[in-house]
């Protein structure tokens, strides 16, 4: 594998990644790279690995062999709460905001791992400008928000750790389309602002509109990868290396 | 309210309940004030108890294995040196010559309750849901062996007996004042933000950079401090008990109050403290019969713990969650007032 043109590691480097469920094999040998500034798209069905590459990079399993490198240095064995001071928040699969609080103390949960807490009252005015649903909701509690309002907290919330590598877990699943184009367009905001993104998703069409590269994944190995544009190109290829059907 | 009246009216509170504690004892009989002291006592024990088991969802059933730790242990340290001499003749030299009061021997009996939380929780705060109830469970099962077969500390099954009966109301209300004002200063600042995280989703609280295990762990260490000081309190209350006052059956009365009042409120810990009391005083009077008017109610023995348990049943079909739930009672709301929503 290349490394990006650039000079010194790329932000998420990951090795030969190899990751199981007690006796299942979910992940056998996956390689990929994030850098600064990138949004780097993993696509595939369901059960390919996806969110278990993602669990694995902020420390949620831990891997059977290989490595998962930020900025040069490995991770892969550091506590989770480690990690996300270390500047990976995660966005996790299902939302899981916390239903019983409010969307305030969400989000001051988000910012848990800060240590400029000076700082945080300034990012959550930002989460309520890029999401101003979530202003109008403030004193709500979170469980009663709707599914993409409860999609809009959960990427308020792992952003509100002021993350340099944010990883999200599949926000257009269960969401009504338009709801998603919104989203969409707010990560679009997100990324022109500069935010390292690797997102996983089912819905390859959005996926590759924000991403700059693309990684499809198949039964827990790379089985194509190229960038957005060319990907977006041939969607029969991505099709394929989707479903592993033959020529 | 601004900060100045907020600490004017706290004060004013401290000082009537203060003035009402000194001067029960000569306005209301006897049975009233031990009635009140045992519901200061249990409200210490529910609270402490909520802090984990409400707060940070770690359902433990093992709360009273403190509390009668908390009792021994500021039992042995309290008994006067004649008594020990002639009660406890087989206790280690060291602590046959030392006697310490009442004061020190019930944060004595709090800190080892400390020492043995860590020692606990370490392994099994790791544990989530029924799991942990089960073997909180076992650790009261354990602590109640190791009472009985203790005998050179704890004379065994036997009664423990001549702890001067010091706990008074005001003591009593003091203590309660006590663990109520330092639960609600962690469970309403970003700690107990992180424990109502860390019960609604592990997996996410992980997520934004939270320990679970040293989260739970705090909650669970803090809560075991304050049962083992109600230990000793309800210990300097009776004056004697044996390992068997702190059992299932005292387990299930502080379990119930919990439930009943609302597991995630500290108020909620108190009305449920109240509720059960009065509802359990009453009925044992009840439970020894009666004539009402031409009607003669027989004695009916155990109407009280049956009554409670339907309750409890009830509650936990119509409204699991207790009767305050995650919610506190505010002055305001006492008052007839709207109260602001302050959750932010």
């Amino acid at each position: 594998m290349s490394n990006p043109p650039s000079a010194g590691p790329p932000l998420l480097a990951i090795e030969d990644l190899r990751v199981d469920y007690g006796a299942v094999r979910a992940v056998h040998g996956v390689s990929l790279h994030v850098a600064a500034g990138e949004v780097v798209a993993l696509l595939g069905a369901n059960g390919a690995g996806k969110s278990t590459i993602l669990r694995t990079i902020s420390g949620l399993l831990r891997p059977r062999a290989g490595q998962v490198q930020l900025d040069g240095a490995p991770i892969h064995r550091l506590a989770p709460a480690r990690i996300v001071r270390l500047g990976i928040a995660h966005s996790p699969e299902g939302r899981r905001v916390f239903g019983n609080l409010t969307v305030a103390e969400n989000l001051r949960l988000g910012a848990t791992s800060r240590t400029d807490r000076d700082k945080v009252p300034a990012d959550r005015e930002r989460m309520y400008n890029l999401f101003p649903i979530l202003r109008e909701r403030m004193h709500q509690v979170a469980g009663t928000l709707s599914g993409g309002e409860q999609q809009m907290l959960a990427l308020a919330r792992a952003l509100m750790a002021g993350p340099r590598l944010l990883l999200l877990d599949e926000p257009s699943l269960g969401i009504a389309p338009l709801i998603v184009r919104s989203i969409f367009a707010t990560l679009g905001e997100l990324k022109r602002q500069g935010t390292t993104m690797l997102l996983v998703e089912q819905n390859i069409n959005v996926a590759l509109g924000l991403a700059d590269r693309a990684y499809v994944l198949r039964t827990g190995e790379v089985s194509l990868t190229g960038t957005a544009a060319e990907l977006r190109d041939n969607y029969e290829r991505v099709a394929e290396a989707y479903l592993g059907a033959r020529q | 309210m601004s900060g100045a009246v907020r600490l004017l009216a706290a004060l004013i509170g401290l000082a009537v309940l203060a003035a009402a504690a000194i001067y029960a004892p000569a306005v209301l009989d006897d049975y009233m004030v031990r009635v009140l002291i045992v519901m200061c006592i249990n409200a210490v024990l529910v609270s402490s108890l909520a802090l984990g088991n409400g707060f940070t969802g770690v359902f433990s059933i093992g709360h009273v294995g403190f509390v009668a730790v908390g009792a021994y242990v500021s039992g042995i340290l309290a008994l006067p040196l004649e008594a020990k001499a002639s009660l406890l003749p087989d206790l280690p030299s060291w602590l046959a010559s030392w006697y310490i009061g009442f004061l020190p021997s019930t944060i004595a009996g709090g800190l080892v309750c400390v020492a043995l939380a860590f020692a606990v929780g370490a392994p099994l705060m790791r544990l989530s849901g029924h799991f942990v109830s089960v073997a909180t469970l076992g650790f009261l099962v354990i602590v109640n062996v190791v009472l009985i077969n203790a005998d050179d500390f704890t004379r065994g099954a036997r009664t423990f007996t001549g702890i001067p009966m010091q706990t008074t109301l005001p003591w009593a209300l003091g203590w309660l004042v006590v663990t109520l004002v330092v639960l609600a200063r962690i469970v309403y600042a970003p700690t107990g933000r992180a424990y109502r995280a860390v019960r609604e989703d592990t997996i996410a609280a992980q997520a934004i950079g939270l320990d679970v295990l040293p989260t739970r762990l705090s909650a669970f260490v803090l809560g075991a401090f304050f049962a083992g000081v109600g230990g000793s309190l309800y210990g300097h209350y009776l004056g004697s008990f044996s390992p068997k006052s702190f059992y299932l059956q005292y387990t299930f009365l502080l379990v119930s109050m919990l439930v009943i009042g609302g597991m995630g409120s500290l108020t909620g810990s108190i009305v449920g403290v109240i509720a059960v009391t009065l509802l359990s005083e009453l009925l044992r009077n009840l439970e020894r019969g009666m004539d009402i008017g031409p009607i003669t109610v027989p004695p009916l023995y155990g109407a009280a713990q049956i009554v409670l348990g339907i309750i409890f049943i009830f509650f936990m079909i119509f409204r699991p969650s207790g009767a305050l739930g995650d919610r506190e009672l505010r002055l305001g709301w006492l008052l007839g007032r709207r109260n602001s929503s302050e959750r932010t």
